[in-house]
């Protein structure tokens, strides 16, 4: 008796998380797909079997434009997060000696995460407005005699806010990756004759791929779906995927919204497959 | 460990590192100077007076600005609930995933996928399958649902961490004395957690309380404190959104705070 009690206890332990997951995610998204078939008369939906809602999102101009604007968002986001975040996460693992200095600045870099996202982009009113210090700088230094307005409200202030909000999701498992590193490698390489940029590309940058890719997980998924800060650093004039699923849910238009989201999804996973093809997660926890 | 040290690139990498936390946290300042005005106020630069007035405001008038007790309270209630919910389940699942089971992988998928996701798949997708369902979205059912696919994951890889460096020594000792199964996991497994656990709780709350796109078409007719915010920045120009952002951002430094402290009693208590 002990022995089967001991092989259920595992099910029946993961359960209640199995369970929130297929309540919640699976059957949600299955359900989004198959309302992406019905269709859609005006005002409501009614089940049915189309692709009227693919082709209209494949043939139209404004959805592609929308796609387009989306990935530019996702690239340049990704782009900077990284190139912020790795030599933060350099910096932490490899340059701080001791421990309690470690964890001190680590926390520095993370404490934001459990802070307000809405309220962290509120903060870049007082910068990025027309009365906003940026303006105050650029016509105080003559660069400028009228003050800009596309700081605020723009691409710019989209990009700039994401990177802001997700930088710290591409450091933190940039910095697991690099604190695993056998710091006897480095030492072999330095015996052997390395210069410190040789220990940099040959050692520490290939090891330090995992922690790349996950963070790069991370931020490509929450920028695709992103219509927060779009919506509130553009005014509204940006577009994204996930911009427009909330206006077409808000207008009710459902099966639309619905195949924009299975189109979304697909596209997500297709990149996060691309990336894990190069690590395998499990190994990183 | 000392790689470099003092050298050069050290100096240029801390610089970028103090550049770095200026950029987390410049703007943050720059709203919690400007929310402490008097009445004349404004929403940018410079700060025309020192006051408490735009503070006050939020808890006097709640009319200016919107319906912020009520939705507070909703915000931090859901957010205890789905902390304890996360602790639980998070728990549970990380003692599950003690031992390798036919499906373990097809689990341990199914939870990191639901960080991938996109947000508003969750949000739209938990609509959906509520209106057909014939269900009333409300921020303490499919509010909550949406939380928990965005908690729970973090839960789930914080506790898969700390088991894959527990030490069964201790509990297989136990056992050896004679210990039941209830008993070892009271006595040697908890204590040993416990600071995971303050680390998951406080994961299940602040992520609760402060998140905004799953919750934000499943909330039903009454606002959590994020989407009530987010309302405002559309009305509000007044030093009375930046007074909003200062006490919130106040209280999930509380929240943070008390998390640490607690964090280090249950560390302190474990070395003794």
């Amino acid at each position: 008796m002990l022995k089967s009690w001991k092989s259920v206890e595992p099910y029946l332990l993961v359960t209640p998380q199995t369970l929130v997951f297929l309540l919640f995610l699976v059957f949600p998204i299955a359900t989004i797909f198959i309302v992406s078939f019905w269709e859609f008369t005006g005002y409501s939906m009614t089940p049915g079997f189309t692709l009227e809602n693919y082709r209209n999102i494949f043939t139209s101009q404004v959805s592609l434009a929308t796609y387009l604007n989306t990935f530019k968002f996702v690239g340049l986001v990704w782009f900077f997060t990284l190139i912020i975040g790795f030599p933060v996460a350099y910096f932490l693992a490899f340059y701080i000696d001791s421990l309690r200095w470690q964890i001190i600045l680590f926390l520095v870099c993370t404490i934001p995460f459990w802070t307000s996202n809405i309220i962290r982009m509120i903060s870049w009113i007082p910068f990025l407005g027309r009365e906003g210090l940026l303006n105050k700088l650029l016509m105080g230094i003559g660069l400028t005699s009228q003050p800009i307005d596309i700081f605020l409200f723009s691409d710019f202030a989209v990009v700039l806010a994401m990177v802001h909000l997700y930088t710290l999701f591409m450091i933190v498992p940039i910095f697991n990756s690099l604190m695993r590193i056998d710091r006897n490698l480095i030492a072999a390489a330095e015996d052997t004759g390395a210069s410190g940029f040789q220990v940099f590309k040959e050692v520490i940058l290939p090891l330090s791929q995992p922690g790349i890719a996950i963070g790069s997980i991370f931020v490509v998924t929450l920028t695709m779906g992103e219509f927060v800060t779009v919506r509130l650093m553009s005014g509204g004039q940006a577009a994204s995927v996930g911009y427009l699923i909330r206006n077409q849910i808000g207008s009710l238009q459902y099966p639309l919204a619905a195949a924009n989201a299975i189109i979304l999804l697909i596209v997500t996973l297709a990149i996060i497959f691309g990336i894990l093809r190069t690590i395998d997660i499990r190994k990183e926890l | 460990m000392g790689l470099k040290k003092r050298s050069p690139t050290f100096y240029i990498l801390a610089a970028f590192f103090a550049l770095f936390v200026l950029f987390m946290y410049g703007p943050m300042f720059a709203i919690f100077t400007l929310s402490l005005q008097g009445q004349n106020g404004a929403l940018t630069f410079p700060v025309r007076s020192f006051g408490f007035y735009w503070i006050k405001s939020l808890f006097l008038q709640q009319q200016r600005i919107g319906d912020f007790g009520a939705a507070f309270q909703r915000s931090l209630l859901l957010g205890l609930i789905v902390m304890a919910l996360t602790v639980l389940i998070g728990l549970m699942a990380g003692l599950g995933f003690r031992r390798r089971f036919t499906g373990s992988r097809i689990i341990f998928y199914l939870t990191i996928s639901s960080l991938i996701v996109p947000s508003v798949l969750v949000s739209l997708g938990i609509g959906i399958a509520f209106s057909l369902l014939g269900i009333e979205t409300n921020w303490y059912s499919s509010g909550l649902a949406g939380h928990l696919t965005w908690t729970l994951p973090f839960a789930f890889l914080i506790m898969i961490g700390v088991f894959n460096r527990f030490n069964l020594s201790y509990e297989e000792a136990a056992r050896d004395l004679g210990a039941s199964e209830w008993q070892a996991f009271k006595e040697i497994i908890l204590p040993l957690i416990a600071p995971s656990l303050i680390g998951v709780a406080l994961f299940g709350f602040t992520l609760s309380y402060d998140e905004f796109t799953r919750t934000s078409l499943i909330s039903g007719g009454r606002n959590t404190l994020p989407l009530e915010i987010f309302g405002m920045t559309t009305n509000v120009t007044t030093p009375a959104l930046y007074a909003l952002g200062t006490v919130t951002t106040a209280f999930s430094f509380c929240i943070i705070g008390i998390a640490f402290a607690a964090f280090q009693f249950f560390s302190h208590r474990q070395q003794q």
